[in-house]
């Protein structure tokens, strides 16, 4: 396959999504279809109507139920995908641990969205960072192409047998969800072979037997039983030695799936840009990094010495790339699309902070709390963080260690 | 829960159970414990058909009822439903 035999289309994020979903041969989509739902499953539930797809599709009265009914479904080995959304994802939450817990390799989209109240539809990053401890793997992604891109990724990487745990792709809403972009898709034969069939590790049973790790009334297992203090413990212990593996994985299949399609971000974990020599630099997720690409270059072009880290994966969070990518830059602003009310920051900046404490080079570490509730965040905002930044590098101080920017 | 207890690297994942659940001597958690007057039990075979954890079973040698305490939770079902007052609760260790 080469990158010649693609086809361009115009595309939302949701279709992209929903796309990616029609050609990587699922099994089963379950979904609560109405709001906080997006244009994934509506668009997805007209492939299944129109016969496009072999998928069952089941429409659920409650996100609640949507995931659990995903649960089970990959629990009998079938590749299984959902979407949701802000409330629906905060209804989702005690069925996330459920998923991880019991192995179940699903594949959710997530279109970030603000929670409620006041009642907001727009983007913010709240509703999925809500959810970082749930053990599932989160890639956030930076446009509609490496929304589609990271989908098929997603199945690969979640049905890995060293990994099998869930895989939510998260992309701002509004602003990729719904807006059109170019997109190149790859043939559906391509697709289907780059995820393949799902593989069912080996798994010992309660007569001592190796079966497949999948519910199967011939060779019948049981998941997620009664676990106490004698053993709970130790399967999350497995848990996080996964998420330990899903770094390598994760890589590989983005290198995979980059020798197919031509298309790379960063490798696969963090996205650097510009940063090689950058004095100061930015962090963030999802599709900001877009606006700070363009921000970078003008001030590059002023011979500003600035760059930007765009994380793709939160969870696992890729401690040694971050290290790696930013020791030696002096003044690092974090930009958080959500907020940890009463915390130190936003959820981004924990982590990075937390991660650089470890350096020799002590770089100083700031956050910016912007974009709640779909506020928008253009260049100029951008502009005035480096701006800190280099205030910082020459001062030798901060003035203010969490602020919010584009706030009135 | 008496036996071995196994490291993380050594069960499988996901809680599947790597043993049945007749190993785990749920007997373990009681604290009445019935216990019937043979003279009085007329083989009715009702307390083997509404013990809820099968703990009751006919032995089909002694031709008799007999109780597995391993499994026994003590939840005095059986002394309550008994028609002619055979099975006592009576605490363990008393
Ligand atoms: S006490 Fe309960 S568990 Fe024990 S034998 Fe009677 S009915 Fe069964
Ligand atoms: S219910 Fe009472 S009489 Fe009937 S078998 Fe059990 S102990 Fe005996």
């Amino acid at each position: 396959m080469k990158a010649g035999q693609q086809e361009t289309r115009a595309m939302n994020g949701d279709e992209a999504v929903a796309y990616a979903v029609k050609q990587s041969d699922v099994d089963v989509v379950a979904a609560y279809p109405i709001t906080p739902q997006t244009i994934i499953v509506e668009r997805f539930s007209e492939y299944v109507a129109d016969g496009k797809v072999k998928t069952e599709f089941v429409c659920t009265e409650s996100e609640h139920s949507a995931l659990s009914a995903c649960v089970a479904a990959s629990a009998t080995g079938a590749r299984t995908f959902t979407a949701s959304a802000s409330a629906g994802l905060a209804l989702m939450h005690e069925i996330l641990y459920v998923t991880s817990g019991c192995r179940a390799p699903v594949v959710m989209a997530i279109a970030n969205r603000a929670l409620s109240a006041p009642i907001n539809i727009h983007c913010d990053h709240s509703d999925s960072m809500a959810e970082r401890d749930s053990s599932w793997v989160q890639i956030y992604v930076e446009n509609s192409q490496e929304a589609y891109d990271s989908i098929i990724q997603a199945f690969r990487i979640a049905e890995h047998p060293d990994l099998l745990l869930p895989v939510m792709v998260c992309l701002d809403a509004f602003f990729l969800s719904h807006t059109l972009e170019n997109v190149k898709v790859l043939p559906d034969e391509a697709v289907r072979e780059f995820v393949g069939n799902r593989q069912l590790p080996l798994i010992t049973n309660h007569n001592g037997e190796k079966v497949p790790f999948k519910l199967d009334p011939d060779n019948p297992i049981t998941m997620g039983p009664l676990d106490l203090f004698d053993y709970y413990f130790e399967h999350k212990r497995q848990q996080e030695e996964a998420m330990q593996k899903a770094a390598q994985i994760i890589t590989e299949t983005h290198n995979a799936y980059s020798q197919l399609t031509g298309r790379r971000y960063g490798n696969g974990l963090v996205d650097s840009y510009r940063l090689e020599d950058a004095e100061i630099a930015t962090v963030c997720v999802g599709s900001t990094a877009g606006t700070t690409k363009t921000v970078v270059d003008q001030l590059r072009a002023k011979g500003v010495k600035a760059g930007l880290l765009r994380l793709r994966n939160f969870r696992p969070l890729p401690v040694r790339d971050i290290k790696e990518a930013l020791e030696n830059i002096s003044a690092i602003a974090v930009m958080d699309r959500s907020n940890s009310f009463g915390g130190y920051g936003g959820p981004i900046f924990h982590e990075l902070r937390h991660v650089l404490y470890d350096t020799s080079s002590h770089p100083y570490v700031v956050d910016y709390i912007y974009g709640l509730g779909g506020r928008d965040m253009p260049q100029n905002i951008i502009k005035g963080i480096y701006k800190d930044l280099m205030e910082i590098v020459e001062t030798k101080s901060v003035k203010e260690y969490v602020q919010f920017a584009g706030v009135r | 829960m008496r036996d071995e207890q196994k490291g993380w690297k050594d069960i499988p994942i996901a809680g599947v159970c790597w043993k049945p659940a007749t190993e785990y001597h749920t007997g373990d958690w009681r604290t009445f414990k019935p216990v019937r007057d043979q003279a009085k039990c007329t083989k009715c075979l009702l307390c083997p058909m509404i013990c809820p954890d099968t703990a009751i079973k006919w032995n089909k040698a002694t031709e008799d009822i007999e109780f597995d305490y391993n499994f026994c939770k003590g939840c005095g079902i059986c002394a309550h439903e008994c028609p002619v007052d055979a099975i006592k609760m009576v605490r363990e260790g008393a």
